[in-house]
């Protein structure tokens, strides 16, 4: 298997809505796979006759089934959305680079067998395959696994997450925080006892509760103060809006932690993903090929810039 | 309720870089408390003459508004402090808060800590500053939960495809 450079048909196997308005799809090869993936890297996804959409990969690595949460936040993605099972779509990668967590042995061995799955609306996507964020690979190092997502930025960084669970002894603590607009618009809300069962340690904030929500409201950077971080054993990936992943990554670097410690996986305009249209460019970087996951050491004076 | 210990309370990471002689002055006028889920710390509009530091549990704070449940603004957990009307010219509680699980904290004399600020200007200060970084980071987190952060993008030239 390769990486797909044209669109390679697949089928929709699985469809399931985590929120009024996202769809977590599970596709399989309606006949060549493309490359197995690595967490945080994403595909372009066709809707046939209506587009095509870079969408990160959802779904557990070493797996041949797809998965990919998407919300309808366009034409391509409301096709996608609401693309009945069976459907075939195409999908072209994956692409960029990976959080860093390695797969399992045993879960690269698994292959073929579906992982629920879920792409972000995001409106870029990268190029080809990938290079790791930061040589700091925390698997199998004892130390500490922090992920932080806002909003649908968690379906990239649940291949982190399953794929940590799979050698949690290999971390000392994984800590998942979680913000989102209401308890309503949690996706994946359904595997967080899960998740906490296999020894995730799993907060979620909102900011609007309601009367019956028992958990934390307000923004999900309140919640870093509560973590009781070892800022030089952590290592922090954190995916969300852009003005999330700026004000976590300071409130991580408030915290102690150093830039080289923060990965982000950065959201731009992609639409080759192969490095090739410049339409992701930032900076110095193509962010399909570049990215989507980089070190906050490298983003954080991009973000920081009003033009480029 | 139960004495403080100035290291105990030194060691709240709201306090935490204190000298010992300033946390033995402010846990003299502390004490360390433990109260059911539901206890209510204090009311909108009522007098703000003490202040908390959270040690373990969840308090909400909340505002009555007629015809309408409760509304919880904001949480606070362990290492937060609970309660800035205190030290403001008014000493009137802005918001009410109550305990959602069974929570511990140090409760401190608001009068009796302003009475310390004023006799020692660098205990003064050092609280002052801390309670300004709190106020400063809430305030912060309203304003990005203004931007609405998580929802829809809008539609338009270059919007999501």
């Amino acid at each position: 298997m390769t990486i797909a450079e044209f669109p390679v048909p697949y089928r929709i196997a699985r469809r399931r809505y985590e929120t009024h308005d996202t769809v977590t799809l599970t596709l399989e090869p309606a006949g060549q796979a493309i490359a197995e993936h690595r967490a945080g890297q994403f595909t372009m996804l066709s809707a046939f006759g209506v587009g095509e959409v870079p969408i990160s990969i959802s779904g557990r690595p070493g797996r041949t089934a797809l998965a990919h949460t998407i919300r309808s936040a366009g034409a391509v993605t409301r096709a996608l959305c609401s693309a009945a099972q069976g459907t075939l779509v195409g999908v072209r990668g994956p692409y960029g680079t990976d959080w860093g967590i390695p797969a399992s042995a045993s879960a690269s061995a698994s292959a073929g067998a579906p992982a629920s799955a879920s792409a972000s609306a995001s409106a870029s996507a990268p190029a080809s395959a990938s290079v790791p964020a930061s040589a700091s690979a925390p698997a199998g190092t004892g130390e500490d696994l922090l992920l932080v997502a806002g909003g649908i930025g968690l379906a990239p960084l649940r291949p982190a997450l399953l794929a940590a669970l799979d050698q949690r002894r290999g971390y000392r603590r994984v800590i998942m925080l979680i913000g989102a607009r209401s308890p309503a618009e949690l996706v994946f809300a359904a595997e967080f006892s899960d998740w906490r069962d296999r020894g995730a340690e799993v907060e979620i904030i909102v900011d609007h509760g309601g009367e019956r929500w028992p958990g934390h409201v307000g923004v999900v950077t309140q919640l870093i103060g509560r973590a009781r971080l070892d800022p030089a054993r952590t290592t922090a990936l954190v995916c969300g809006p852009e003005v999330m992943m700026r004000i976590t990554a300071r409130a991580l670097l408030g915290a102690g932690m150093t830039a080289d410690r923060i990965r982000i996986s950065l959201e731009r305009n992609m639409q080759c993903g192969t490095a090739e249209c410049g339409h992701c460019q930032l900076g110095p970087l193509l962010v399909c090929r570049d990215g989507p996951v980089v070190s906050y050491q490298r983003a954080e004076p991009l973000l920081a810039a009003r033009e480029l | 309720m139960t004495g403080v210990a100035p290291a105990e309370l030194a060691g709240h990471a709201f306090l935490r870089g204190l000298t010992a002689q300033q946390a033995a002055r402010l846990a003299e006028v502390a004490t360390a408390i433990a109260v059911p889920a539901g206890h209510r710390f204090f009311h909108e509009g009522g007098q703000a003459t003490r202040f908390w530091l959270i040690r373990t549990g969840q308090v909400a704070l909340d505002l009555q508004v007629p015809g309408r449940p409760r509304l919880i603004v904001e949480t606070l957990g362990p290492g937060d402090e609970l309660g800035l009307s205190w030290l403001s010219e008014s000493m009137q509680w802005q918001l009410g808060a109550a305990a959602q699980v069974p929570t511990t904290a140090f409760e401190l004399d608001g009068p009796a800590v302003r009475g310390l600020c004023e006799r020692d200007c660098e205990l003064g200060w050092e609280l002052a500053r801390r309670m300004l970084t709190v106020a400063s980071g809430r305030l912060q987190a309203a304003r990005i939960r203004l931007v609405d952060l998580y929802s829809s993008p809008v539609q338009g030239p270059g919007s999501p495809r």
